[in-house]
């Protein structure tokens, strides 16, 4: 997989031993990944609330100037308009407000759950490989061997983040909200994983560059595996709050759910931990999928060898990621909100028995196939 | 009232039709806001929403052709006044000499903008047709002071209504008229 690269990054850098090497590279990684993750999270916020604007015959967000740019003739208006500045305006504003801990929390929980809610979304980053090759360096911050397990693991604590502020936060609303989060979050996590079993027995391997390497020239999953990408959508707006299934929030029933009690930047951590699962969950979708970094056509299947490949690659991840995200914000205003007896109706009774047999079907035919091709009764 | 449950069909139990006319209307919006006619909203601060006639906006004063305040300060508004928004100072100065025997007006007339209620009562009573519900709908200030208008205020604010009726113009006409009524001959 390690093709000679046009440029190296490695060859600027001085050497640091062979570890030191990795923890460099890796560290940069980091950075610019979390740099574009927190920038996707801020643009996120300001395209949902545009697209929702739309959808609701309405302008959005069109009023945050910025003092020199907003001057220049028609480019500053226009991104004026286009709320360019707004995500800037928002967080600042989340740092101004004031930090209110009311009298009757559990000081010690209502501090920790912003942070063990934000802390699950930014680690699922880790094993996604956004692109293939660039400056000599693979796109991916840990090319692990059991890559979705970390993912299901890591995402699976999320719900303690939330869980914990309803306890924390000692009041009525968010008790509940913190309550449907866990059954909902457990539920849907079930078919989740059972979702994606089909996927890896295809692919034969757990790591996730193998899986794209497995949908290379178009064999994209989603084709192959329809019923586990339609569950795995479904259960990907579950797992992170979204409508029609934002139990936890529940804006009508709950007055903000979890985070009632929640004010200023501690509140914003959990805005952005929302959003921040939702790229990641958009992320794994792309990725198991609907090919990675791949396209079919123009040899852009294969790992790049220049520069501008690699960036290409990578704006292909962003694209389709991005087009996930406006799906997510798109459905909020497609569907009414489920009951919570539906919600759990939908998860245990239809979708588990569905991922079962959709993994019980794919098995017999891998089975089957298998059997055709080598003439022996038991695959190796 | 029982309202019986249709049983779904199939498609219905897919949620398939949920998700298509949810499409479908989000879609219809989306596209007339961005490609077509625009939002339906107006944005504010810089356009303003035609204000239609009969519109209750805030209570002013008004005068009359002749520029004569035409409150004669009866304290009528006042006492009708649900919220007690409106107080009265009586009397000011006579009316203007050329107006006929008309009433005093009000030394002040202050009318509490955050109590208003918009309601219209004190146009109604006023049986001199003096004070009007007019198009301000916007009352910003920076203090609970700022916000009681008073007569100056109100007068200013509330210009010159085109009576059509002008009563106390035909009065001062009538009293005229009486003075120069020729005295018929001694007999």
């Amino acid at each position: 997989m390690h093709l000679t690269p046009f440029i190296s990054l490695a060859a600027w850098l001085p050497d640091f031993g062979s570890d030191g090497n990795l923890a460099v590279m890796s560290l940069i990684k980091i950075a610019c990944l979390l740099g574009v993750l927190l920038t996707m999270v801020a643009y996120a916020v300001l395209v949902e609330r545009k697209v929702s604007a739309f959808i609701q015959d309405r302008v959005g967000p069109n009023r945050v100037a910025l003092p020199l740019i907003g001057s220049i003739p028609v480019l500053g208006p226009f991104l004026t308009r286009l709320g360019i500045w707004q995500p800037l305006a928002d967080g600042a504003k989340s740092f101004l407000k004031e930090d209110f801990t009311p009298n009757h929390v559990r000081k010690l929980y209502f501090w920790l759950a912003p942070a063990i809610t934000l802390i699950p979304s930014f680690l699922t980053v880790a094993v996604i490989p956004f692109g293939s090759n660039l400056l000599g360096e693979q796109m991916v911050l840990a090319d692990l061997d059991v890559g979705i397990l970390y993912t299901f693991g890591i995402v699976s604590l999320g719900v303690y983040g939330i869980v914990l502020a309803g306890y924390a936060s000692n009041s009525k609303f968010p008790f509940l909200g913190g309550i449907r989060s866990s059954a909902q979050m457990i539920s849907y996590e079930i078919s989740m994983g059972l979702s994606v079993i089909p996927v890896f027995m295809l692919v034969g391997s757990l790591n996730l560059g193998q899986v794209i390497a497995y949908q290379a020239d178009g064999h994209w999953l989603a084709f192959q595996q329809p019923i586990a990408f339609l569950v795995f959508l479904v259960a990907a707006f579950a797992e992170t709050n979204r409508l029609p299934f934002d139990m936890p929030e529940s804006e009508t029933e709950l007055v903000g759910g979890y985070n009632t009690e929640y004010s200023s930047m501690k509140f914003a951590l959990f805005f952005m931990g929302e959003y921040a699962n939702m790229i990641t969950s958009s992320a794994m979708m792309v990725t198991l999928f609907w090919g990675g970094w791949t396209l079919p056509f123009w040899g852009l299947s294969a790992p790049a060898t220049t520069l501008g490949g690699g960036l290409l690659h990578i704006g292909i991840f962003l694209a389709k990621v991005i087009a996930f995200m406006i799906l997510f914000i798109w459905v909020r205003w497609m569907l009414p909100r489920f009951r919570y007896d539906q919600l759990m109706d939908l998860g245990w009774r239809r979708f588990l028995p569905l991922t079962l047999a959709n993994l019980f079907v794919t098995a017999v035919w891998l089975w089957l196939t298998t059997t055709a091709a080598t003439g022996n009764p038991l695959p190796k | 009232m029982i309202v019986k449950r249709e049983k779904l069909n199939f498609w219905e139990r897919l949620y398939a039709p949920a998700v298509l006319g949810g499409f479908k209307v989000t879609w219809h919006h989306f596209a007339r806001t961005v490609f077509r006619s625009g939002p339906v909203t107006m944005e504010y601060p810089e356009q303003k929403w035609v204000v239609p006639p009969g519109y209750r906006g805030a209570p002013y004063l008004v005068k009359d052709q002749a520029g004569r305040t035409k409150c004669v300060s009866c304290q009528l508004c006042e006492f009708v006044c649900p919220p007690k928004a409106i107080r009265i100072t009586p009397p000011g100065p006579s009316g203007a000499p050329g107006a006929g025997n008309v009433e005093k007006g009000p030394a002040e007339f202050e009318i509490n903008m955050l109590r208003c209620i918009f309601c219209g009562f004190c146009q109604e009573v006023c049986p001199e047709e003096a004070i009007f519900l007019q198009q301000d709908y916007s009352l910003t200030g920076t203090s609970r002071a700022e916000m009681i208008y008073n007569k100056e205020k109100l007068l200013a604010l509330g210009g010159t209504h085109q009576d059509k009726i002008q009563k106390w113009k035909h009065k001062a006409e009538e009293a005229q008229a009486q003075d120069v009524f020729p005295v018929p001959p001694a007999a």
